[in-house]
């Protein structure tokens, strides 16, 4: 199969999307000429024009509010943040008119936007621009949020996001924008709210979102050479959380460590947790369950530390291996 | 002054108990006597009655929770008396279960088998497979940190104890390993079920079965249950005051026929053999989930209807799991008899100590040889297994020789 990189796969979700559908516009900081910050949509100006692909003033709560106020004049607005940092200015309209207006007026208006939020740390960009705010939106009711891994799955997770008649939340990890992998050249939507066995094990689960997913699976590899067997589950999804595919996977491993980049404290790590301790996979645990998150800090701008603020390799097999060989 | 609610020894060889149970809740008015909770013992469930009047504080043992035999597991107070029960902090419960009852917070301890009257450290696994197995935590080393016990330690605990030479036991998650994945359904394996694998394991393992199998011709019994059935006496409200069954007479004829060839009439006991006087007759009965085999003790001395009316009585109780242990332990023989099913013959497994047991099949028309002619008859096929270190073929085929006897000839059992 083709491979594409991961910018490359949303560029080609984008593409077939508006070809699809008139009703579907881009709209973000520099994204018509400029290409967007991280060169996702590319040439996308040129072959749909300045109307489908609009450079947007640098107001994201403006933004943010013309495409809550179109997608309820029928449109499908997909907004670029430029950082999803920046979706702090844009909180009003995200969480106060995106995610309520179906619910307050009775179901009779949807807000069928998508918006995308380049995120996560490791790029030097420091404490304002590295964040992963995912859990802050995960929190609201009316949302749906998701996180896609791979290229493929960016493509099929932004066409269904595009196709659903609610405001989908999409945080793309900006270090895998050049990641490459197979994809599909026809449109093909992956479900909201389905969790992906991306490495199927015997001893312990990872839940693991985003870039995580690839950290943990490097993790496995290392643990599989010393007879650790990890199950990696590719989270995906983070509202609404697919509760069913962990709780099978913890009674097959018991035990369960969480894998994320946002902070640690009130993350989804906390959620998922919670999730198997209140189900009945809570009697299969044979251990406590491990969450390894960011640390307690703003993104730090020295690269060194920038790295120990959250999750790497060496350290999620070390919490992987403590936790099945039964330290903890 | 509170009165302690202790858990009662309702079985021999018991040394915690399990409170399958709670009739009550904590802060409820009790009277004396009323039933209080349930104890869950190897097959029975037993009703344990309150020791006074008044409110139920301070539950320590939670339903499905194990305490040892002598502690107390809540206490009960005098109307308006003060909750005072001098308590560390801590729950006695071996495996408390999340339920309904009371907090452990103001729960008193009062185990002497845990050191310092700690609930063990253990994992929720670690607790469901101890609680599955019926191994108290507080017997099992933990070898995780600050001595959490981790399912390891207890699936270690579990196979260290018994199955002298046995291969190991399958675990579970191997044998659902060679099943497809939401194929079946896990069943757990309750307190009778855990009984019957174990002592039949042991059983069929450890004691030498040979088997003696003999053909009964009924037709004179059965017309001597013909005439005294109808010669029943009708009770007030007009039905019979007995209607005797074939298993009736068997019952009466193995009592009577062991009374006849006493060799057979014995239990192994290691270095003695014990020779027992009353032929106390075992009789199983198929219960939901298992099987009970109650003891009708001197049955050579009970009348036909005497034998018919406990037997309905004991198997009922059994049915209803409301045996106590006293009723199915002992036994000098037993019978097991699946002749309603239609099977015609069929060996069992002796139930320890006991050493015989008769496989009784079902009676069925035949064409018998009589001087040359074929005659109809009606028949049956006992088949009797014998533990061989306690008795011998030759005594084996005495015991089934009298019963045979007996079987075609019921008024023999008078003579």
């Amino acid at each position: 199969m083709r491979e594409l990189t991961y910018a490359q796969a949303i560029q080609e979700a984008l593409a077939q999307a508006m070809d699809a559908d008139p009703a579907v516009f881009l709209m973000g900081e520099d994204i018509g000429v400029y290409g967007g910050a991280f060169q996702v949509t590319g040439d996308l100006v040129h072959r749909y024009g300045e109307d489908r692909v609009m450079d947007a003033p640098i107001s994201e709560l403006g933004q943010a509010g013309v495409a809550v106020g179109a997608a309820l004049a029928g449109c499908k607005p997909v907004l670029e943040f430029q950082f999803s940092d920046f979706a702090t200015l844009a909180m009003e309209q995200i969480v106060n008119q995106a995610a309520k207006l179906r619910f307050m007026l009775g179901g009779k208006v949807n807000v069928p936007l998508v918006m995308r939020f380049p995120a996560g740390s490791g790029t030097g960009a420091a404490a304002q621009h590295s964040q992963s705010l995912d859990a802050w939106l995960a929190h609201v009711p009316g949302l749906k949020v998701v996180q896609p891994s791979t290229p493929a799955d960016v493509k099929g997770m932004l066409l269904a996001a595009i196709d659903d008649p609610d405001p989908v939340m999409v945080f793309e990890h900006k270090l895998l924008y050049k990641m490459k992998g197979d994809v599909p050249e026809e449109p093909y939507r992956i479900p909201i709210g389905k969790a992906h066995v991306a490495r199927a094990g015997r001893d312990v689960t990872v839940v693991a979102t985003s870039i995580m997913v690839h950290k943990s699976l490097e993790a496995a590899e290392t643990l599989a050479a010393e007879g650790i067997d990890v199950e990696v589950i590719d989270l995906r999804t983070l509202r609404p959380i697919d509760t069913a595919t962990i709780i099978e996977s913890v009674k097959k491993t018991s035990r369960l460590a969480c894998v994320y980049e946002g902070v640690k404290t009130l993350g989804i790590g906390a959620e998922i947790a919670a999730r198997i301790a209140e189900s009945e996979a809570f009697d299969y645990l044979d251990a406590p369950i491990l969450r390894l998150g960011g640390a307690e800090s703003p993104i730090p701008y020295n690269p060194e530390l920038e790295k120990a603020a959250v999750p790497q390799v060496p350290g999620i097999v070390e919490g992987l291996r403590n936790l099945v060989k039964g330290r903890l | 002054m509170a009165v302690e609610v202790i858990l009662p020894r309702v079985d021999m060889d018991m040394a915690t108990g399990k409170i399958s149970k709670w009739h009550h809740r904590d802060g409820d008015r009790v009277a004396k006597g009323a039933a209080l909770f349930e104890i869950e013992t190897d097959k029975a469930a037993m009703e344990i009655d309150s020791p006074a009047d008044g409110i139920l504080r301070n539950i320590t043992v939670n339903e499905g929770g194990t305490a040892p035999v002598g502690s107390a597991v809540a206490w009960i107070y005098a109307e308006g008396e003060a909750v005072t029960t001098p308590a560390p902090a801590k729950a006695a419960a071996i495996a408390p279960v999340a339920s309904n009852a009371a907090p452990a917070a103001a729960a008193p301890v009062a185990s002497p088998s845990i050191a310092n009257g700690e609930t063990p450290r253990a994992t929720p696994l670690a607790r469901r497979l101890a609680r599955q197995a019926g191994l108290p935590l507080a017997a099992i080393p933990g070898s995780g940190p600050r001595g959490r016990i981790v399912a390891a330690d207890v699936r270690g605990a579990g196979e260290a104890k018994p199955a002298p030479a046995a291969a190991p036991a399958p675990s579970p998650d191997n044998v659902q390993k060679l099943y497809a994945l939401g194929s079946f359904e896990v069943v757990p394996v309750d307190g009778m079920r855990r009984t019957i694998a174990a002592r039949l394991t042991e059983s069929k393992q450890t004691v030498p079965h040979f088997y003696l199998s003999v053909t009964c011709t009924l037709d004179t019994l059965l017309a001597t249950r013909e005439r005294l059935n109808a010669s029943a006496p009708k009770g007030a409200d007009g039905t019979p005051l007995w209607k005797l069954s074939i298993n009736d007479f068997i019952i009466k004829a193995m009592a009577a026929a062991l009374q006849k060839v006493p060799a057979a009439n014995v239990t192994w006991a290691g270095d003695a053999i014990l020779q027992h006087r009353g032929s106390d007759v075992g009789v199983a009965v198929a219960v939901e989930g298992g099987l009970f085999t109650p003891v009708i003790r001197a049955a050579e001395a009970k009348t036909l209807t005497a034998i018919s009316a406990e037997m309905k009585e004991l198997a009922a109780r059994a049915r209803a799991r409301k045996l106590v242990p006293s009723e199915y332990q002992g036994g000098t023989t037993a019978i097991s008899n699946l002749g309603m099913y239609g099977i015609e013959q069929f060996t069992a497994i002796i139930n320890p100590p006991q050493a015989t047991i008769l496989a009784v099949g079902a009676a069925v028309e035949r064409f018998v040889p009589v001087k040359g002619q074929p005659v109809l008859a009606t028949q049956m096929t006992a088949t009797l297994s014998c533990d061989h270190r306690a008795v011998d073929g030759a005594v084996g085929a005495e015991l089934l020789q009298a019963f045979r006897s007996f079987m075609e000839e019921p008024l023999l059992m008078l003579a």
